[in-house]
């Protein structure tokens, strides 16, 4: 990257800066006609000095001098008119309006157009940087911090937006202002004009001066305020070890010293930046001062009419401020020019990749060639300590080759260079001769896979981090109405115009024929077959259960569903699962479902009826009122409040038993044992105003068969019931979208595919009913072919912010089958398994062998030194280099380091 | 069945004949009622325990778990309680418990019970009464055992003194 920002401006926006150039000049004669006729309005229209000779006079003609081959006279173009003294006042000053009016529209048009310019570079630059964080060297990021790159795309080239905009159209436009508005001084006064330019060279001279300080201390705010985001980024992605080893302070300690020098150097900001101002204003008011002084004195002498002085002192008016601009924009340039130095030095490391290496594939991938030749490999961080030292290998494509070692052995580094996210420094490695640093990252991507001990994950759905890896290029592209793809037309033109690339992120880019499937269609049962080959088949179907669908969006699903939940309630009649459920009954209370469930009778979609609040509604409160329920609720309440102060009296506050049992608060308790002291058992009729939300939140709650406390008898069934109806019967359209009701013959939206299925409640207090019935929720939907459509609903559950919403097992097993989905030719397990258990870990290195067949090659980087039994070729290496390599029957019988290792484990 | 009901069986259990009824009937709400048909385990041996068992209706067996089999040690009846041990000195559970008929138990977990325990210092003597109980037992079977291993001894040693 340039590291002048002026070339690299000029370079990305010559047309465009020429355009407004232009417009500029052309604004400059509008602005002279701005200044000019002020002073024929002044001295022929109010003071009459043309209409001393003549009454009238012709104005506004319009005369093109003609050279000399064509006659040489003027071709007269306009013929203009004849005025008297209060006419030209009239028609000048119209024309004055005429001139300002353009004037400003020019203004429009230009400032328009540099913001866009502006824009679309800021984007440019935007979009180079990150475009080098996709081609910086594996190094770089142990040396660069995630925030502080951030911060810099982010906010520190902001201001160059702004800038680039007026980077040649300013210093031009108000260079242009300052020069009109001089040589128009200059005609009506040579001393005049003499004595307003000494004062602005000397405004020139100093100002600059006066904020040198201000930009040494721009550039360490810059600075500071980045290692700041930088520190905030650490204390984030530490925060578990502040906790564990109590360091809280001290990371206060260090944030406060921070904001401390931020401070000092802000303040210090602050005061040179007003001491520069005050300067500014003290010597862009002299030259006033020195114009009412030299000019007046013209004036009454007779040497300059009045006229003329008023048209310097409106000229000077509009001096000061273009030299204040230009003065600004200097000192914008230098500020600009420093934060782009800033930024673009964090932008270029040594060994960046070649832009060609990431160049869009056009088709499929290649297949590699057959034969890794590593020579001399050896990788150094410091030129001292090897991790590899002269490494000479050779291993096929096809290999299924297992590398054994001690920790520090250098077996992990191998595997991260075959992978090239380690680059060596010494030594070269071809493929089929062809240098294997030149092989295009997407042919790698497609054609290898590497997993590491620890896997990163995108914070997206289980699928999209499954496919990752089968996305090099748009396969399909997206499928827009007319009115959407003109509009996305017009933005790729955009995204050229700022050297961004016009790719679409909606367009399909999964490569099917890497994964083994021929669309969308048949792409499924691939994702299982690779979720099986690493055991997450069953956690992703778990997932799937408690996962919901649109049944709007999926009617196929939701009926096939709609089957299971017939098929299960089928099943469930069989006297060996007899009592386990309690099926949702429209014309029946249940008892397993709390009495707001049972009022609503479906699930409640966003906060509306949700839990407690449901009592406060002003719907349900009505319905309540109507059918007399809110007494009877109130009772209820009263009496589980009773049932609360009698249980929970004794206990302390922070007893553990209050959070999972009480329906009160340990802090509400004495309040709500106050309440009816107060109340004195006098019954419902006294409960304050105040209280009784309070009191009928309580039951909503209570469920019978669970807490037993024998508060809804057969009557009370009823009435709930009957509210029940109240309440479904005469729901207001506000409320139709906040409730699902139970239905049995519709899909719910708003329930978990297995609570879809189940359409009832687990009785409580049976033992083992859960497993029971989701076995047989299991069986039922296997039997319908259901479990890959389930398996696809826990695919859309979100891994969150790197993956941590799973815990560290699934995240791996998901990085293992996101490397098997693409069924690379060449593989690298880099002790990927060591988070599983043993068993675990022999099960999936068996999968994935066999899986890799038919020209298909695993390196296996062993965590554990028998895991190479398996493997054709061992590699055996202590201390960077190979010790012996061979067969596992042939190590094993000439004895050594390979017995050795295996021994110990 | 509801709480004020159970809270009638619980004051027949012995292990809560001095508890008084507030706090039998917290037990109650703060304990689960689980159902288990003939055959359904209560616990496995080797389980990890946090809950211990009073049983308030049906038979359960007490089974060992060995390597050739289970062997029945002993049968727990209504009003008894199994489960103390594992929770009472943190180690798995000591044995299996089967249903043999249909068994209603009340689950008291850990932390309900050893709250019990410090508020009610009747229950801890009747938790050591029925210890002591069971650890006479024991010792009567380990008498017993050794008596007739003695007894064989003899007629072993009769026998081939005899010969």
């Amino acid at each position: 990257m340039h590291r002048s920002l002026f070339s690299y401006i000029w370079r990305h926006s010559k047309s465009e800066q020429l355009v407004i150039l232009g417009l500029v000049l052309l604004a400059q004669v509008f602005y002279f006609l701005s200044l000019t006729v002020p002073k024929s309005i002044v001295n022929n229209g109010i003071s009459g000095n043309a209409f001393k000779e003549a009454a009238e006079l012709r104005i506004l003609q319009l005369e093109v001098p003609l050279p000399d081959f064509l006659g040489g006279h003027a071709l007269r173009l306009f013929d203009g008119f004849n005025v008297d003294q209060l006419q030209y006042l009239v028609v000048m000053s119209f024309v004055f309006l005429v001139a300002v009016i353009i004037n400003s529209q020019f203004k429009r048009i230009i400032n328009t157009q540099k913001g866009r310019m502006g824009e679309r570079m800021l984007r440019r630059l935007r979009y180079e940087l990150y475009d080098r964080i996709l081609r910086f060297p594996p190094a770089h990021f142990r040396k660069v911090k995630q925030a502080e790159l951030a911060t810099m795309i982010k906010d520190e080239v902001e201001p160059l937006g702004g800038f680039i905009g007026d980077a040649f159209v300013q210093p031009m436009f108000l260079g242009g202002q300052a020069l009109t508005a001089i040589a128009f001084i200059m005609m009506q006064n040579v001393l005049l004009s003499v004595v307003v330019i000494v004062l602005l060279a000397v405004q020139i001279v100093i100002v600059p001066r006066l904020r040198k300080p201000v930009l040494v201390l721009g550039r360490q705010r810059q600075l500071t305020a980045r290692l700041l985001a930088g520190r905030i980024a650490e204390t984030a992605d530490g925060q578990s070890e502040i906790h564990v080893h109590g360091t809280a302070n001290y990371e206060r300690a260090d944030i406060a010293e921070r904001l401390g020098h931020i401070f000092k150097i802000r303040f210090d900001l602050y005061n040179k930046k007003f001491v520069a101002k005050f300067w500014n204003n003290i010597l862009s008011q002299a030259t006033p001062f020195a114009i009412y002084l030299l000019g007046g004195y013209f004036a009454i002498e007779g040497h300059m009419s009045v006229g003329a002085v008023v048209g310097v002192l409106l000229a000077y008016k509009d001096l000061p401020s273009p030299i204040k601009e230009l003065i600004d924009w200097d000192q914008q340039r230098q500020d600009v020019q420093i934060k782009y130095e800033q930024v673009i030095d964090q932008f270029q490391p040594e060994g960046m990749w070649p832009a060609e290496l990431q160049a869009l594939p056009e088709g499929p991938p290649p297949l590699l060639g057959h034969e890794f030749v590593l020579s001399g490999v050896t990788v150094s961080d410091d030129g001292r300590v090897k991790q590899l030292d002269g490494i000479t290998l050779t291993v096929s494509t096809d290999t299924r080759m297992a590398v054994v070692g001690t920790a520090n052995s250098g077996k992990d580094v191998l595997g991260q260079v075959l992978a090239r996210i380690t680059l060596p420094t010494g030594g070269s490695i071809k493929i089929d001769g062809q240098d294997f640093f030149q092989i295009p990252e997407a042919v790698l991507g497609a054609r290898t896979a590497y997993v590491g001990q620890e896997t990163y994950l995108f914070p997206l759905s289980v699928r999209d981090n499954l496919l990752f890896g089968l996305k090099h290029r748009p396969i399909a592209p997206a499928t827009y109405d007319d009115a959407a793809r003109a509009l996305r037309e017009t933005f790729w033109r955009e995204a050229e115009r700022a050297g961004n690339p016009a790719l679409d992120p909606n367009a399909d880019w999964i490569d099917y024929a890497l994964a083994g499937a021929t669309g969308p269609a048949d792409l499924l049962p691939r994702m299982v077959e690779t979720l099986k080959q690493v055991e997450f088949d069953d956690e992703i179907y778990s997932l799937g259960l408690r996962g919901a669908i649109d049944g709007n969006r999926r009617p196929d699903l939701a009926e096939k569903i709609l089957a299971a939940r017939k098929g299960l309630h089928g099943r469930l009649q069989d006297p060996a699962y007899a009592g386990l459920v309690e099926q949702f009954d429209p014309d029946k209370y249940n008892k397993n479902l709390s009495v707001a469930e049972n009022l609503l009778f479906g699930t409640p979609v966003g906060r509306g009826l949700d839990g407690d609040s449901l009592a406060a509604e002003p719907y349900v409160q009505s319905v309540l009122k109507e059918t007399g329920l809110d007494q009877d609720l109130l009772r209820m309440g009263l009496s589980i409040a009773e049932t609360m102060v009698e249980l929970f009296s004794d206990l302390s506050p922070d007893n553990p038993l209050f959070e999972q049992y009480s329906f009160i608060s340990a802090d509400e308790l004495p309040n709500v044992r106050l309440l009816l002291q107060r109340l004195g058992g006098k019954g419902v009729e006294t409960v304050p105003e105040a209280d009784r939300l309070r009191l009928m939140t309580l039951p909503l709650r209570y469920i019978e068969a669970r807490h037993r406390l024998g508060l809804i008898d057969a009557a009370m069934e009823e009435r709930l019931l009957a509210a029940r109806r109240a309440f479904a019967a005469h729901l207001p359209d506000s409320l139709r979208d906040a409730v699902e009701f139970y239905d049995f013959e519709r899909y719910n939206n708003a329930a978990t595919v297995q609570d879809n299925v189940l359409f009832g409640r687990l009785v409580y207090g049976q033992a083992q009913a859960e497993s029971r019935v989701v076995a047989l929720i299991s069986q039922v939907l296997a039997e319908l072919s259901l479990r890959d459509s389930v398996i696809e609903v826990g695919l859309e559950y979100n891994v969150g912010v790197a993956g941590k919403r799973l815990p560290a097992t699934q995240r791996q097993k998901l990085g293992i089958a996101r490397a098997l989905i693409k069924r690379p030719q060449f593989m690298v397990v880099n002790e990927a398994v060591a988070v599983f258990d043993g068993r675990t870990q022999d099960r999936i290195r068996d999968n994935i062998l066999a899986a890799a067949k038919a020209g298909r090659g695993v390196v296996w980087i062993a965590n554990r030194p028998n895991q190479a039994e398996s493997f054709d070729q061992v590699v055996v290496m202590q201390a960077g280099k190979i010790v012996v390599q061979g067969t596992p029957a042939e190590l094993e019988a000439k004895g050594g380091l390979y017995c050795e290792l295996i021994e110990s484990a | 069945m509801n709480l004020n009901e159970e809270v009638e069986i619980l004051k027949s259990v012995p292990l809560f004949s001095k508890v008084e009824p507030a706090k039998l009937k917290l037990i109650a709400f703060t304990g689960e009622r689980m159902n288990y048909a003939e055959g359904q385990e209560l616990f496995h041996q080797g389980d990890v325990g946090d809950a211990m068992y009073v049983i308030l209706g049906g038979v359960a067996d007490v089974l060992l778990e060995k390597q050739d089999g289970q062997i029945r040690v002993a049968e727990m009846k209504k009003n008894s309680f199994v489960g103390d041990i594992a929770i009472l000195i943190d180690v798995p559970r000591t044995a299996t418990i089967k249903a043999r008929e249909p068994v209603t138990t009340l689950k008291i977990s850990k932390v309900m019970f050893f709250q019990l325990l410090a508020e009610v210092p009747q229950m801890a003597i009747e938790i050591m009464r029925e210890l002591a109980h069971r650890l006479e037992d024991t010792n009567q079977k380990l008498r017993e055992t050794a008596n007739r291993l003695e007894e064989a001894n003899q007629k072993l040693s009769a026998t081939t003194g005899g010969a």
